[in-house]
Protein backbone atom coordinates (compact mmCIF):
# COMPACT_ATOMS: atom_id res chain seq x y z
CA UNK A 1 0.00 0.00 0.00
CA UNK A 2 1.45 3.41 -0.84
CA UNK A 3 -0.76 5.92 0.41
CA UNK A 4 -4.15 7.06 -1.49
CA UNK A 5 -2.72 7.94 -4.97
CA UNK A 6 -4.00 5.98 -7.36
CA UNK A 7 -7.66 4.82 -6.32
CA UNK A 8 -8.00 2.04 -8.81
CA UNK A 9 -5.05 0.42 -7.28
CA UNK A 10 -6.49 0.44 -3.73
CA UNK A 11 -9.89 -0.56 -4.33
CA UNK A 12 -9.83 -3.67 -2.73
CA UNK A 13 -8.61 -1.84 0.49
CA UNK A 14 -11.63 0.15 0.42
CA UNK A 15 -13.88 -1.76 3.00
CA UNK A 16 -17.02 -0.92 1.48
CA UNK A 17 -16.18 -1.45 -2.29
CA UNK A 18 -14.91 -4.58 -0.24
CA UNK A 19 -17.02 -5.24 1.38
CA UNK A 20 -20.05 -5.25 -1.61
CA UNK A 21 -17.74 -7.68 -3.76
CA UNK A 22 -17.54 -10.14 -0.93
CA UNK A 23 -21.15 -10.01 -0.95
CA UNK A 24 -21.40 -10.13 -4.37
CA UNK A 25 -18.87 -12.82 -4.45
CA UNK A 26 -20.72 -15.19 -1.87
CA UNK A 27 -23.97 -14.76 -3.14
CA UNK A 28 -22.35 -16.24 -6.59
CA UNK A 29 -20.32 -18.79 -4.69
CA UNK A 30 -23.31 -19.60 -3.13
CA UNK A 31 -25.77 -19.86 -5.92
CA UNK A 32 -22.98 -22.99 -7.39
CA UNK A 33 -22.06 -24.49 -4.07
CA UNK A 34 -25.52 -24.24 -2.29
CA UNK A 35 -24.00 -24.99 0.96
CA UNK A 36 -22.66 -21.61 2.86
CA UNK A 37 -19.31 -22.31 4.01
CA UNK A 38 -17.77 -24.14 1.47
CA UNK A 39 -18.93 -20.93 -0.15
CA UNK A 40 -17.38 -18.49 2.11
CA UNK A 41 -13.80 -20.38 2.15
CA UNK A 42 -13.83 -20.22 -1.75
CA UNK A 43 -14.57 -16.56 -1.32
CA UNK A 44 -11.78 -16.30 0.72
CA UNK A 45 -9.53 -18.35 -1.36
CA UNK A 46 -10.44 -16.04 -4.47
CA UNK A 47 -9.86 -12.39 -2.18
CA UNK A 48 -6.76 -14.10 -1.05
CA UNK A 49 -5.40 -14.25 -4.72
CA UNK A 50 -6.74 -11.41 -5.56
CA UNK A 51 -5.10 -9.32 -2.90
CA UNK A 52 -1.62 -10.84 -4.13
CA UNK A 53 -2.00 -9.97 -7.54
CA UNK A 54 -4.00 -7.05 -7.43
CA UNK A 55 -1.74 -4.53 -9.48
CA UNK A 56 -3.04 -6.36 -12.62
CA UNK A 57 -6.14 -4.45 -13.53
CA UNK A 58 -7.15 -1.19 -13.73
CA UNK A 59 -10.60 0.47 -12.98
CA UNK A 60 -13.18 -1.09 -10.47
CA UNK A 61 -15.12 -2.91 -12.93
CA UNK A 62 -12.26 -4.59 -14.54
CA UNK A 63 -10.95 -5.47 -11.07
CA UNK A 64 -14.66 -6.81 -10.49
CA UNK A 65 -14.33 -9.35 -13.40
CA UNK A 66 -11.22 -10.47 -12.25
CA UNK A 67 -11.85 -11.62 -8.99
CA UNK A 68 -14.83 -13.34 -10.54
CA UNK A 69 -12.87 -14.98 -13.04
CA UNK A 70 -10.52 -16.11 -9.47
CA UNK A 71 -13.47 -16.97 -7.79
CA UNK A 72 -14.60 -19.55 -10.64
CA UNK A 73 -11.30 -21.40 -10.91
CA UNK A 74 -12.06 -21.59 -7.30
CA UNK A 75 -15.40 -22.90 -7.60
CA UNK A 76 -14.18 -25.84 -10.15
CA UNK A 77 -11.54 -26.53 -7.78
CA UNK A 78 -14.06 -27.05 -5.13
CA UNK A 79 -16.73 -29.08 -7.47
CA UNK A 80 -14.28 -31.33 -8.36
CA UNK A 81 -13.11 -31.79 -4.70
CA UNK A 82 -16.54 -32.44 -4.04
CA UNK A 83 -17.03 -34.79 -6.72
CA UNK A 84 -14.18 -37.05 -5.48
CA UNK A 85 -15.24 -37.51 -2.30
CA UNK A 86 -19.05 -37.16 -2.75
CA UNK A 87 -19.54 -37.86 -6.55
CA UNK A 88 -23.10 -36.00 -7.91
CA UNK A 89 -24.10 -39.22 -9.51
CA UNK A 90 -25.46 -40.95 -6.06
CA UNK A 91 -27.25 -37.80 -6.01
CA UNK A 92 -29.23 -37.85 -9.11
CA UNK A 93 -32.43 -39.46 -9.68
CA UNK A 94 -32.66 -42.44 -12.20
CA UNK A 95 -36.00 -41.22 -14.29
CA UNK A 96 -34.72 -40.75 -17.94
CA UNK A 97 -38.29 -40.04 -18.70
CA UNK A 98 -36.89 -36.49 -20.77
CA UNK A 99 -38.62 -33.41 -20.42
CA UNK A 100 -41.00 -35.12 -18.00
CA UNK A 101 -41.35 -32.37 -15.57
CA UNK A 102 -42.61 -30.20 -18.61
CA UNK A 103 -45.19 -32.63 -20.74
CA UNK A 104 -47.86 -30.34 -19.08
CA UNK A 105 -46.69 -27.87 -21.53
CA UNK A 106 -47.42 -29.68 -24.41
CA UNK A 107 -50.71 -31.31 -26.27
CA UNK A 108 -50.98 -35.25 -26.77
CA UNK A 109 -49.29 -34.35 -29.85
CA UNK A 110 -46.08 -32.77 -28.08
CA UNK A 111 -46.73 -29.24 -29.39
CA UNK A 112 -47.34 -26.30 -27.37
CA UNK A 113 -50.64 -26.08 -25.71
CA UNK A 114 -51.74 -22.61 -27.16
CA UNK A 115 -51.18 -21.32 -23.11
CA UNK A 116 -47.76 -22.36 -22.95
CA UNK A 117 -46.34 -21.02 -26.28
CA UNK A 118 -42.90 -19.14 -25.38
CA UNK A 119 -43.65 -15.41 -25.95
CA UNK A 120 -41.19 -13.48 -28.12
CA UNK A 121 -38.83 -11.53 -24.95
CA UNK A 122 -37.64 -8.27 -26.83
CA UNK A 123 -34.47 -6.60 -26.56
CA UNK A 124 -32.45 -8.67 -24.42
CA UNK A 125 -30.09 -5.49 -24.06
CA UNK A 126 -33.07 -3.74 -22.52
CA UNK A 127 -33.81 -6.53 -19.64
CA UNK A 128 -30.40 -6.91 -18.80
CA UNK A 129 -29.92 -3.04 -18.10
CA UNK A 130 -32.77 -3.62 -15.02
CA UNK A 131 -31.71 -4.45 -11.62
CA UNK A 132 -34.97 -6.05 -10.51
CA UNK A 133 -34.19 -8.94 -13.72
CA UNK A 134 -31.36 -9.82 -11.99
CA UNK A 135 -33.06 -10.29 -8.76
CA UNK A 136 -35.43 -12.31 -10.56
CA UNK A 137 -32.75 -14.41 -12.78
CA UNK A 138 -31.35 -15.50 -9.44
CA UNK A 139 -34.47 -16.22 -7.52
CA UNK A 140 -35.46 -18.69 -10.77
CA UNK A 141 -31.79 -20.39 -10.77
CA UNK A 142 -32.52 -21.08 -7.13
CA UNK A 143 -35.78 -22.64 -7.78
CA UNK A 144 -34.14 -25.56 -9.85
CA UNK A 145 -33.15 -28.64 -8.87
CA UNK A 146 -29.77 -28.57 -7.50
CA UNK A 147 -27.48 -30.90 -9.72
CA UNK A 148 -29.80 -29.63 -12.30
CA UNK A 149 -28.85 -25.85 -11.57
CA UNK A 150 -25.35 -27.12 -10.74
CA UNK A 151 -24.94 -29.08 -14.11
CA UNK A 152 -26.36 -25.74 -15.60
CA UNK A 153 -23.88 -23.61 -14.28
CA UNK A 154 -20.83 -25.60 -14.66
CA UNK A 155 -21.59 -25.30 -18.44
CA UNK A 156 -22.96 -21.36 -18.53
CA UNK A 157 -21.08 -19.60 -15.54
CA UNK A 158 -17.90 -21.91 -15.79
CA UNK A 159 -17.40 -22.12 -19.01
CA UNK A 160 -16.95 -26.00 -19.14
CA UNK A 161 -17.38 -27.90 -22.26
CA UNK A 162 -20.55 -30.43 -22.03
CA UNK A 163 -18.10 -33.22 -23.01
CA UNK A 164 -15.75 -32.68 -19.87
CA UNK A 165 -18.47 -31.88 -17.15
CA UNK A 166 -20.31 -35.71 -18.21
CA UNK A 167 -16.67 -37.09 -17.45
CA UNK A 168 -15.91 -34.89 -14.39
CA UNK A 169 -19.88 -36.42 -13.09
CA UNK A 170 -19.84 -39.74 -14.79
CA UNK A 171 -22.73 -38.86 -16.68
CA UNK A 172 -23.21 -40.31 -20.49
CA UNK A 173 -23.28 -37.90 -22.71
CA UNK A 174 -27.06 -38.58 -23.02
CA UNK A 175 -27.70 -37.55 -19.15
CA UNK A 176 -25.98 -34.50 -19.69
CA UNK A 177 -28.02 -32.88 -22.64
CA UNK A 178 -31.62 -34.17 -20.40
CA UNK A 179 -30.22 -32.42 -17.30
CA UNK A 180 -29.51 -29.32 -19.44
CA UNK A 181 -32.45 -29.80 -21.24
CA UNK A 182 -34.63 -29.71 -17.87
CA UNK A 183 -32.30 -26.98 -16.33
CA UNK A 184 -33.09 -24.44 -19.83
CA UNK A 185 -37.00 -25.62 -19.98
CA UNK A 186 -37.41 -24.76 -16.08
CA UNK A 187 -35.02 -21.36 -16.44
CA UNK A 188 -37.27 -19.84 -19.26
CA UNK A 189 -40.53 -20.95 -17.79
CA UNK A 190 -39.54 -19.29 -14.70
CA UNK A 191 -38.50 -16.20 -16.46
CA UNK A 192 -41.50 -16.21 -18.68
CA UNK A 193 -43.79 -16.19 -15.70
CA UNK A 194 -41.36 -14.01 -13.34
CA UNK A 195 -40.59 -11.76 -15.37
CA UNK A 196 -42.23 -11.25 -19.30
CA UNK A 197 -45.88 -12.13 -18.36
CA UNK A 198 -47.70 -8.78 -19.34
CA UNK A 199 -49.28 -8.81 -15.49
CA UNK A 200 -45.50 -8.03 -14.37
CA UNK A 201 -45.39 -4.28 -13.71
CA UNK A 202 -42.17 -3.67 -14.89
CA UNK A 203 -42.57 -4.91 -18.42
CA UNK B 1 -42.20 -34.12 -38.85
CA UNK B 2 -40.17 -33.08 -35.80
CA UNK B 3 -42.67 -32.17 -32.52
CA UNK B 4 -42.58 -28.80 -30.30
CA UNK B 5 -40.97 -31.15 -27.65
CA UNK B 6 -38.14 -32.66 -29.73
CA UNK B 7 -37.72 -29.14 -31.32
CA UNK B 8 -36.75 -28.21 -27.56
CA UNK B 9 -34.71 -30.66 -27.20
CA UNK B 10 -32.57 -30.18 -30.06
CA UNK B 11 -32.16 -26.33 -29.40
CA UNK B 12 -31.11 -27.37 -26.11
CA UNK B 13 -28.63 -29.39 -27.54
CA UNK B 14 -27.32 -26.78 -29.97
CA UNK B 15 -25.70 -24.71 -27.28
CA UNK B 16 -23.96 -27.64 -26.39
CA UNK B 17 -22.81 -29.23 -29.43
CA UNK B 18 -22.80 -28.48 -33.24
CA UNK B 19 -26.31 -30.29 -34.79
CA UNK B 20 -25.62 -32.48 -37.84
CA UNK B 21 -26.90 -31.61 -41.35
CA UNK B 22 -30.21 -33.99 -41.09
CA UNK B 23 -30.81 -32.48 -37.76
CA UNK B 24 -30.49 -28.84 -38.54
CA UNK B 25 -32.88 -29.25 -41.94
CA UNK B 26 -35.63 -30.11 -40.07
CA UNK B 27 -35.28 -28.08 -37.17
CA UNK B 28 -34.95 -24.98 -39.57
CA UNK B 29 -37.81 -26.24 -41.05
CA UNK B 30 -39.98 -26.38 -38.06
CA UNK B 31 -38.60 -22.59 -36.40
CA UNK B 32 -39.82 -21.45 -40.10
CA UNK B 33 -43.69 -22.44 -39.44
CA UNK B 34 -43.74 -22.60 -35.98
CA UNK B 35 -43.57 -19.02 -33.58
CA UNK B 36 -43.60 -20.61 -30.25
CA UNK B 37 -40.36 -22.74 -31.20
CA UNK B 38 -38.83 -19.82 -33.02
CA UNK B 39 -39.18 -17.56 -29.49
CA UNK B 40 -37.98 -20.77 -27.67
CA UNK B 41 -35.00 -20.80 -30.03
CA UNK B 42 -34.16 -17.09 -29.23
CA UNK B 43 -34.75 -17.50 -25.48
CA UNK B 44 -31.94 -20.23 -25.37
CA UNK B 45 -29.36 -17.19 -26.87
CA UNK B 46 -31.27 -15.10 -24.22
CA UNK B 47 -30.34 -17.45 -21.42
CA UNK B 48 -27.08 -17.98 -22.45
CA UNK B 49 -26.43 -14.28 -23.17
CA UNK B 50 -27.82 -13.80 -19.63
CA UNK B 51 -25.74 -16.54 -18.04
CA UNK B 52 -22.41 -14.57 -19.70
CA UNK B 53 -23.46 -11.27 -18.59
CA UNK B 54 -23.74 -12.99 -14.75
CA UNK B 55 -20.54 -14.84 -14.55
CA UNK B 56 -18.45 -12.12 -15.63
CA UNK B 57 -19.49 -10.04 -12.80
CA UNK B 58 -22.98 -10.38 -11.55
CA UNK B 59 -24.43 -6.92 -12.03
CA UNK B 60 -25.75 -5.14 -9.01
CA UNK B 61 -26.98 -1.58 -7.88
CA UNK B 62 -23.83 0.18 -7.59
CA UNK B 63 -22.59 -0.72 -10.66
CA UNK B 64 -25.87 0.72 -12.71
CA UNK B 65 -24.71 4.17 -12.57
Amino acid sequence: MNGNDDPTRNALWNPVFLADLRRDLLRFAELQLRDQSAAEDTVQEALTAAFSGQDRFTGRAALKTWVFAILKNKIVDTLRHRQRTAPITSLIPDDEEEGDDFAVLFNPGHHWNPADRPQAWGDPETTFAQQQFWVVFETCLTRLPENTARVFMMREFLGLETLDICLELALTTNHCHVILHRARMGLRLCLEQRWFTPENPTC
Amino acid sequence: MLTCQQVTRLLSEAQDRKLRLKEKLPLKLHLLMCAGCDNFHQQMDFLRQASRRYSVAPPNADDAE
